[in-house]
């Protein structure tokens, strides 16, 4: 297999990967900092590079009704957003995945206003989590273009027909340099068939979509969704394999887990964090300690089976949440406690908020929340939900 | 721009016999599902129909009842003109060829929550033909006040008293704002002059890019009139001269329709229930503001 | 077929029984709404001239061409009354049912 190395950033990883694609359609809004994805995009276009119907839209919810709108003539689509943008179009978003709609989406997490900040954090997507979109958080660039393509092949499945978000750390993955793969045109049409759907407006056979549903119907349009939902997951997991079997690079499905084989203490991530978390347990480990990293990768449909799985055989577990969600704690917290309730053994769980609006998290800090952890576990402590890296006094 | 002597004429006896908004679920007598259903007998099988949230839509698609004979689809509220581009762009991506992409958006879904996706859908020129049928407030949701609403309306949430007289405001000029953003073709029409429209309709079929027609179309629940009058009150409107019949075309106004004079305004309000109350005065504002617009549109559009 | 007519649905035993999504057959009407009039169009074919402008103006298409005659479907007509009221000849008259 020859490769096709490149020098290039998350942003342009995506439009790297948005090209293998051949979509029909790109509607964008750009926004910071997924404004190189939109601009090399338009770039692919005048050179013809990429055949795909480029839309100036005027604002995010334009984007997402475009695409949705082309989808429903059975066209391949393509958007992206970030914060503002996202929150824009979210009533979109739940008319796409209500609608069947599988467009694949690049979101640059950002923190949302107010205050205003450009930098990354993942309140966004994770406020989101709700609306029916297939959510993947991606490590690096690598990753990023490999989900892009991924994205496609899930979402696009026949048993599943679901709209799919590939999150990327604004600035960190968006704007950080690194040496990419690019995949081979031909083996990635060879991968991802044309886009074939029931789900849409023909000539050939005219139809009445995105339509209102009385009471008597509403329920089991949804319970179809959640379905769908959960037959993603399958489609997850052979998609990956099938992934790794052309491709050769391996994503192990759902969550990573690194190092936790015999692992005692875990922490739990999303995101380019990971790969700062890996460094700090690697170092632990050289120094005797059994930890380990569980790199949650799809966020929705959530990894049940896996934490469960995980919890069992661990002693404490703590979550790094780049998000709040306030009066409560993280959100990712939220859905990994609630798979931890389903098994019938005690795991000390703690919540660590930061990495807010761009703040980073560094590995002092990282290997802190093991202590914490180790700590929490002796003197059998009460779960706390902390935003660790505060740099003035607290009120507590 | 296509020769409008080049374009075979429409009418009851050639247009096709096929209904392509069939058991509906309207009001009896709605003014607005009469411009839907001649718009959609011009515009043939061969079309892609968009439709924000708004009587139409509400009426056309409670599943299992599906009244659109061709295809159709509901929009985001705000999205019509934006979802219309997306179908238009993706069926040309698809090599689709000689069908016709419509917007049909109520006054509310064009003027107000709709306008920034309209806006741009002219601006990238997208393939659509954009109606919006005008019934003078937001009739789905039980007959608010919207910005296409005329002075002195009463609407639920202009009510009208004591201290004041229903809408304050006076109708946005939509036509020229939309014709201010040099767009190929734009035209007003009014179920009043059904030919008229159908012609317009026809005209708009044939041009690429974006075109757009407003079409005054009453509602006897919303204006308090009755079923049986509907066509006849949008006629009397263009005859009173508050609603008037243009084109702009080839960065062009055109006045269609130039009465030498025009039928009774207090007659034309005295017959709706929502303008029943006006006093003296507030029809003479209306019928000032009137003659205020015609002086302006013969001094620059004949 | 020039109009879609009354058809039967078939209400949904299993979930498969579903579309995918919200999108379905155009032109599918399992509902009349005859039942919405109180006065019905009674057509008067001697004195109509066959103008079709009550065919253009019906709000509800529910007046069709049948052979040089126009004919109701009173399967959809809501007895709205325009065709009557808009009639030259004055041929078509409401008549409560």
């Amino acid at each position: 297999m020859k490769t096709n190395k490149i020098f290039i950033s998350g942003d342009e990883a995506v439009a790297q990967g948005v090209k293998l694609s051949r979509p029909h359609v790109v509607a964008a809004y750009p926004i910071t900092p997924q404004t190189i994805t939109v601009e090399r995009l338009s770039e692919m276009v005048e050179a013809g590079e990429m055949d795909a119907e480029y839309m100036h839209v005027e604002s995010e919810h334009s984007a997402i009704s475009a695409t949705m709108g082309a989808s429903a003539v059975g066209a391949r689509t393509f958007t992206a957003s970030s914060s503002q943008g996202l929150l824009y179009m979210a009533e979109g978003l739940h008319y796409c995945s209500g609608g069947r709609w599988p467009v694949v989406m690049m979101n640059a997490n950002r923190s949302v206003a107010l205050p205003w900040s450009i930098y990354g954090d993942q309140r966004d997507s994770l406020s989101l989590l709700d609306s029916g979109w297939i959510q993947v958080y991606v490590e690096d660039a690598q990753e990023a273009l490999d989900m892009i393509i991924q994205a496609y092949k899930i979402a696009e499945h026949k048993d599943v027909l679901t709209p799919m978000m590939v999150n990327l750390d604004g600035f960190i993955l968006t704007h950080t340099y690194e040496l990419v793969e690019i995949p081979d045109q031909e083996m990635v049409d060879q991968f991802l068939p044309p886009f074939e759907t029931p789900n849409k407006m023909s000539f050939e056979n005219p139809k009445n979509l995105g339509f209102s549903s009385r009471p008597d119907d509403n329920t089991e349009f949804k319970y179809q969704q959640n379905e769908a939902m959960f037959n993603a997951i399958d489609v997850i997991r052979k998609t990956d394999e099938d992934f790794t079997e052309m491709f050769g690079r391996k994503y192990h499905g759902m969550v990573e887990e690194y190092m936790c084989e015999d692992a005692d203490v875990v922490l739990v991530a999303l995101g380019s964090v990971c790969g700062t978390v890996r460094v700090v347990v690697d170092k632990l480990r050289a120094e005797g300690k059994k930890v380990g990293l569980l790199k949650i990768r799809y966020m929705r449909p959530f990894p049940v089976e896996e934490v469960k799985d995980l919890a069992k055989r661990v002693k404490a577990m703590g979550v790094i949440d780049k998000d709040i969600s306030f009066g409560y704690e993280g959100t990712v917290y939220t859905n990994v406690n609630s798979a931890i309730s389903q098994i019938d053994k005690y795991v000390y769980k703690s919540n660590f908020i930061g990495g807010l609006g761009g703040r980073d998290i560094t590995k002092a800090e990282i290997e802190d929340m093991y202590n914490k952890l180790y700590a929490g576990l002796e003197n059998k402590s009460e779960e706390t939900v902390e935003f660790f890296s505060l740099n003035v006094e607290g009120n507590d | 721009m296509t020769k409008v002597l080049d374009i075979p004429k429409v009418n009851a006896k050639n247009m096709t016999e096929k209904e392509f908004f069939y058991g509906h679920k309207a009001c009896a007598g709605c003014g607005g599902s009469i411009a839907v259903r001649l718009a959609l007998k011009v515009l043939g099988e061969r079309t892609y129909s968009a439709l924000p949230a708004g009587c139409m839509s509400a009426v056309g698609f409670i599943y299992p009842q599906m009244a659109f004979n061709s295809n159709a689809i509901i929009t985001t509220f705000p999205g019509s003109a934006s979802m219309a581009a997306g179908i238009a762009a993706g069926a040309k991506a698809l090599g689709q060829k000689d069908f016709k992409t419509v917007v049909f958006a109520g006054d509310g879904g064009t003027a107000d929550i709709g306008f920034q996706a309209l806006s741009g859908m002219i601006d990238r020129n997208d393939d659509v033909l954009y109606i919006c049928y005008d019934n003078e407030a937001y009739m789905n949701t039980g007959i608010q006040k919207s910005g296409l609403t005329p002075y002195g309306t009463k609407t639920t949430t202009t009510p009208a008293g004591k201290n004041i007289p229903g809408t304050i405001t006076h109708k946005k000029n939509l036509f020229e704002i939309i014709a201010a953003h040099d767009i190929a073709y734009a035209a007003t029409a009014s179920i009043g002059y059904p030919q008229d429209f159908i012609n317009k309709v026809n005209k708009a079929k044939h041009v690429k890019g974006a075109t757009f027609i407003h079409v005054y179309a009453s509602c006897p629940t919303g204006w308090g009139t009755p079923t049986e009058t509907s066509v006849e009150i949008a006629k009397d409107a263009v005859d009173a001269g508050l609603i008037f019949l243009a084109e702009y075309e080839d960065g062009e106004y055109k006045l269609n329709r130039n009465p030498k004079e025009f039928k009774s305004v207090e007659e034309y309000l005295k017959k709706q229930g929502r303008f029943k109350h006006m006093s003296d005065a507030d029809i003479q504002c209306v019928i000032e503001n009137r003659d205020k617009k015609w002086e302006r549109m013969r001094k620059n559009w004949l | 077929m020039s109009r879609p007519k009354h058809t039967e649905y078939k209400i949904p035993q299993h979930i498969n029984d579903y579309p995918t999504g919200p999108q379905y057959e155009a032109g599918f009407l399992p509902e009349k709404n005859a039942g919405w009039r109180t006065f019905k169009p009674v057509v008067n074919h001697d004195e109509c001239i066959y103008c079709l402008r009550c065919y253009l103006l019906c709000p509800d298409g529910t007046i069709m061409k049948d052979n040089g005659k126009i004919k109701i479907d009173m399967d959809y007509c809501k007895g709205c009354g325009v065709c009557a009221h808009e009639c030259p000849k004055d041929a078509i008259e409401m008549v409560k049912e």
